[in-house]
C-alpha cells in the first residue's frame, strides 16, 4: 500500500496544526459558526443529532493492520468503543467532543491517516474497487491512479469551494465494483488500439434527489493527461455549476442542462490550454506510486488446497460461509475473504474496537498485513491462503464477523439515518435490523440468493437505495416517518435506477412488504434467475399487485 | 478602512474602490439561508446603472461593467496608470481580456468574493494569470478571511483586502499554512513530483 514520504507526512501534520488553530479560534469566538462550518466540514466534522460526527478518510478503502488498531484506539479513547464504516469507504465516529478532534487528527497522522476533504463542497475521498489488485477480472490496478488523484486533489487551491461536493471513482476491472456511473467523475481504466493505458471518462452521475447515470464524455484519455483533464472538468464545473440552489448544484445538473456533448466541448476547450502543461503526469511519478502497490511475493500453491476443498464438502457451516464470503483471487491457492459487518441485530457497517483489533490481527497473520473496506460496508482480507481459510473463519466467527450473507438479502447497505444524522427524514438502522430478523433463516436466505437491499434515511441517498435491487427510502409525511420502496435498481456495469412501487409504508410494515416482494420472486423465477433478473423480465407490475392488491382500500385511507 | 495586505506586508491602500449601486433585490432564501449568487455570465448592472456610477479622481478600481460601458471616458486614466478594474465572482475574465489590447495596462485587477464559499474567484484568478498573462497586482476583495489566504496566494492573488474586522497578522500567518503543496498552481506551476525527487 502507499506509504507516506516526508512530503506526505508534512502535509497531514500541517493540516493537524491548521485545524487545531481553527478549532481554537472557533472556541475563542474569533470564528463565527458560518465561518467555521466549511472549515470543519472539509475536515470531516459534522454537527449531528447528539454530538459531532467525525468522518475519517480511508483512501480507496485500503488499511494496514496498524492503522486499523489506531482506529480502534480512537474509538475507545474518544468515542464509545465503536465506529461505523460508511458506503464511501470511510469510517465515522458518532460521539467525539469537538475539543478532542485535533488530538484525534494527530493520532491519525501518526499512522499516515487524515480526515481531509471527507465532507464539504470539495473533492472528496477517491474510491475504487475493494478487490483492486487481486480481482481475477482486473485490467489494471486502479489504486496508483486513485493515489495520484488523491494527491492532486488534496488542498487543490482552486477547488476548495465548489458549488457542491464532488466525488471521483476509479475502476480497473471489467465488472464495475466502484459504481463509477453514479459518481461526479467516473474513470474506467482501459487500453486503446495501440495498447496504451488510459481512461474512459464519465461525468455527472449521482444519486440523491435527482438520480442520474453518468454520461460518457470522453472515450479515451491517455494516462499522462488524466489529472489535467480532471482539472478541466472541475474548472468548468466550478465556474458554471449552479450556486443559487443547493439542490441543483451538483455537476450532474450542469451536464444535463448543457447536454453532455456541449459539456464535453467546454471541457475540451478548457483542457486544450492545460494539455501538456506541468500538470501532465510523468512516467517516473506513475512508477514511483505504482511501486507501492506492486504485487507481494505470493507463494506457489496448488490451485485448490486439498484440506480446504475437503472441509467444504464435509462442514455445512463452513461451506455456507465459503460460498458467500470467500472470493476468487488471481493467484492460485489464494482467496479474498469478506468479513461481514451485517450480523443480525447490529447496525450495518458498525464495528466495535475489539472487533477492529481482531481484524487487524487477522490481517497481520493471514493477509499480508492489509485489509480493505468495501462500499457495501464490509471488511475484506484480500490475500488469504486457502489453507488458512478455516482458521480465519473460526476466528471471525468467534468475533461475530462471519455471517455467511455477503451479497444476500441481509447484507444490507444502510446509512446512519435518523438515529444519528440530522438530515434524516426517518430512521434506517431499525428497518435494516427488522428485515434481518425476518430473514434470519440461513437456508431460506441462501435460497433467495443474490440480492442487494439498500436503505437511505433521506433523499441524500447515502445508502444508495436507487441502485439496490430493493431500495428503501425514508420520507417525511406530516412529521412522521414513512418508507418508500423501489425495485429493479442495480449497480455495476449495467447500473440502473429502481422504480418506486407505490405509496409508502409505516416502519413496521416494511419487513412484510419485503417478504411479499420475495414471495413474488420465488413464485415467478426461472431456474437460474436472481431477484433482479426476474424484475427485469416480468416488470414491476406483478410485485405491485402482490404488495398493494390485498390491502388497496386500507392503504388509501392510510396514505390519503 | 479595510486593511490591505500586499505580498507579505500590511500597507495603506492608495486605490479607491468604486462600487455599483446597491440594488433592492429580493433576497432568495433556501432552507433559511440567503442564496444570492448570480450565475456565471449574468450581467452585473444595467446600462443606466453603469452610466450613473460616479467615478472620483485619483487611482480608482472600477467595476468591470463600468469599464466595458464607459471605455472611451476611461482610456486616458488607463494610459496614466490610474485605472484598475474589478470583477465579481460571476463575471468572466474572458470578457475583460477581450476588451483591451494589453491587460497589463491595468495596474490592479480585483476579484470579488461576495461570500468566501463562492469559489469561482479562484478560477478567475488563475485564468487572469495563466491564460491572459496578467502580471500586475491581483487583489482579492469582499469576504476575504484568514483561512482562504493560502488558496488565494496559490491562485495568483498577491494583494488581499482583508475584511475590516479581522487581524492582519493572523491573516499573514494563513499564507504559510502549508509548505509543500502537491499540485501546481500560479505561485508554483510545477506539481510536487516535478519539483523534488520523491523516492519510492
Ligand atoms: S441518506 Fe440522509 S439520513 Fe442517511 S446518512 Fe445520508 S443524509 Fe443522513
Amino acid at each position: 500500500m502507499y506509504r507516506y514520504d516526508a512530503y506526505d507526512q508534512r502535509i497531514v501534520d500541517e493540516r493537524v496544526a491548521q485545524f487545531r488553530d481553527q478549532t481554537r479560534r472557533y472556541l475563542a469566538g474569533e470564528l463565527t459558526d458560518d465561518e467555521f462550518r466549511p472549515l470543519r466540514l472539509q475536515n470531516g466534522l459534522y454537527v449531528q443529532r447528539h454530538a459531532p460526527m467525525l468522518r475519517v478518510a480511508i483512501p480507496y478503502g485500503l488499511l494496514s493492520g496498524r492503522q486499523l488498531r489506531t482506529l480502534a484506539h480512537i474509538a475507545r479513547k474518544y468515542d464509545r468503543g465503536y465506529a461505523h464504516f460508511s458506503t464511501r469507504q470511510n469510517i465515522q465516529y458518532n460521539w467525539p467532543a469537538l475539543e478532542t478532534v485535533p488530538d484525534i487528527l494527530a493520532d491519525l497522522a501518526s499512522v499516515q491517516m487524515h480526515a481531509i476533504q471527507t465532507s464539504g463542497n470539495c473533492i472528496r475521498n477517491i474510491t475504487t474497487d475493494q478487490f483492486a489488485g487481486v480481482a481475477p477480472d482486473e485490467i489494471q490496478d486502479p489504486r496508483p491512479w486513485a493515489e495520484i488523484l488523491r494527491q492532486w486533489s488534496t488542498f487543490h487551491p482552486e477547488f476548495a469551494f465548489l458549488p457542491r461536493k464532488f466525488k471521483i471513482a476509479v475502476c480497473g476491472s471489467r465488472e464495475d465494483r466502484a459504481v463509477i456511473l453514479v459518481h461526479d467523475i467516473g474513470l474506467q481504466l482501459t487500453t486503446n488500439a495501440a495498447g496504451e493505458t488510459g481512461f474512459r471518462v464519465y461525468v455527472g452521475g449521482g444519486l440523491g434527489r435527482t438520480p442520474i447515470i453518468g454520461s460518457l464524455i470522453r472515450e479515451f484519455i491517455e494516462w499522462q493527461h488524466v489529472a489535467t483533464y480532471c482539472e478541466a472538468v472541475l474548472r468548468v464545473y466550478n465556474r458554471y455549476g449552479r450556486r443559487d440552489n443547493a439542490y441543483k448544484a451538483r455537476i450532474k445538473i450542469l451536464v444535463k442542462a448543457l447536454k453532455p456533448e456541449v459539456f464535453a466541448q467546454k471541457v475540451d476547450a478548457e483542457w486544450a490550454h492545460l494539455k501538456d502543461g506541468p500538470g501532465t503526469l510523468t512516467q517516473a511519478e506513475v512508477d514511483r506510486v505504482s511501486a507501492h502497490f506492486r504485487a507481494p511475493a505470493y507463494a506457489t500453491l496448488p490451485a485448490l488446497d486439498a484440506d480446504y476443498g475437503a472441509r467444504r464438502e464435509t462442514d455445512k457451516a463452513f461451506s455456507a460461509w465459503a460460498r458467500r464470503n470467500v472470493h476468487g483471487h488471481k493467484v492460485p491457492g489464494y482467496a479474498a475473504v469478506t468479513l461481514s459487518l451485517k450480523k443480525t441485530g447490529v447496525a450495518p457497517g458498525d464495528a466495535t474496537a475489539d472487533q477492529m483489533d481482531i481484524v487487524a490481527d487477522l490481517a497481520e497473520r493471514y493477509s499480508l498485513g492489509e485489509l480493505r473496506v468495501s462500499h457495501e460496508q464490509n471488511l475484506i482480507l484480500a490475500d488469504v491462503r486457502q489453507a488458512d481459510l478455516v482458521a480465519v473463519w473460526q476466528a471471525a466467527r468467534a468475533a461475530g464477523l462471519a455471517t455467511p450473507n455477503i451479497g444476500l438479502l441481509t447484507d444490507i447497505v444502510c446509512c446512519p439515518g435518523g438515529d444519528f444524522c440530522s438530515l434524516a427524514n426517518a430512521k434506517s438502522i431499525p428497518i435494516a435490523q427488522a428485515i434481518q430478523q425476518k430473514f434470519d433463516d440461513l437456508d431460506y436466505l441462501h435460497d433467495i440468493g443474490e440480492l442487494d437491499l439498500n436503505i437511505s434515511g433521506c433523499m441524500n441517498s447515502c445508502g444508495h437505495h436507487h441502485v439496490g435491487h430493493i431500495g428503501v427510502l425514508g420520507v417525511d409525511k406530516d412529521g412522521s416517518e414513512w418508507y418508500q420502496i423501489s425495485i429493479g435498481g442495480s449497480q455495476g456495469t449495467a447500473a440502473a435506477l429502481g422504480d418506486v412501487i407505490g405509496p409508502s409504508f409505516a416502519a413496521d410494515e416494511v419487513p412484510g412488504v419485503v417478504e411479499k416482494l420475495i414471495g413474488t420472486y420465488l413464485e415467478q423465477r426461472t431456474d437460474e434467475e436472481r431477484f433482479i433478473d426476474t424484475v427485469r423480465r416480468i416488470g414491476v407490475a406483478p410485485f405491485k399487485t402482490r404488495v398493494y392488491g390485498e390491502s388497496a382500500n386500507a392503504r388509501k385511507v392510510a396514505n390519503g | 478602512m479595510a486593511k490591505l495586505i500586499r505580498g507579505n506586508a500590511v500597507v495603506s491602500d492608495e486605490w479607491t474602490l468604486v462600487a455599483l449601486p446597491v440594488r433592492d433585490e429580493p433576497v432568495k432564501k433556501q432552507a433559511g439561508k440567503a442564496v444570492l449568487f448570480k450565475l456565471t455570465g449574468e450581467a452585473a448592472a444595467t446600462d443606466a446603472e453603469v452610466a450613473g456610477v460616479g467615478i472620483p479622481g485619483g487611482k480608482v478600481i472600477v467595476p468591470m461593467s463600468v469599464w466595458l460601458g464607459r471605455h472611451a471616458e476611461l482610456t486616458a486614466r488607463l494610459a496614466a496608470g490610474q485605472l484598475g478594474v474589478w470583477l465579481d465572482s460571476f463575471e468572466e475574465p474572458e470578457t475583460l481580456a477581450a476588451s483591451l489590447h494589453d491587460i497589463n495596462a491595468f495596474r490592479v485587477i480585483a476579484v470579488n468574493f461576495p461570500k468566501f464559499i463562492d469559489g469561482r474567484g479562484f478560477s478567475v484568478g488563475r485564468l487572469l494569470r495563466e491564460r491572459f498573462g496578467y502580471r500586475n497586482e491581483l487583489r482579492a476583495i469582499g469576504d476575504v478571511l484568514r483561512d482562504q489566504m493560502f488558496f488565494f496566494k496559490r491562485c495568483g492573488f498577491d494583494a488581499y483586502a482583508l475584511r475590516a474586522d479581522r487581524d492582519a497578522q493572523d491573516a499573514l500567518a494563513g499564507l504559510r499554512d502549508f509548505s509543500d503543496p502537491y499540485q501546481g498552481a500560479v505561485d508554483e506551476p510545477r506539481p510536487l513530483f516535478r519539483r523534488v525527487a520523491r523516492s519510492a
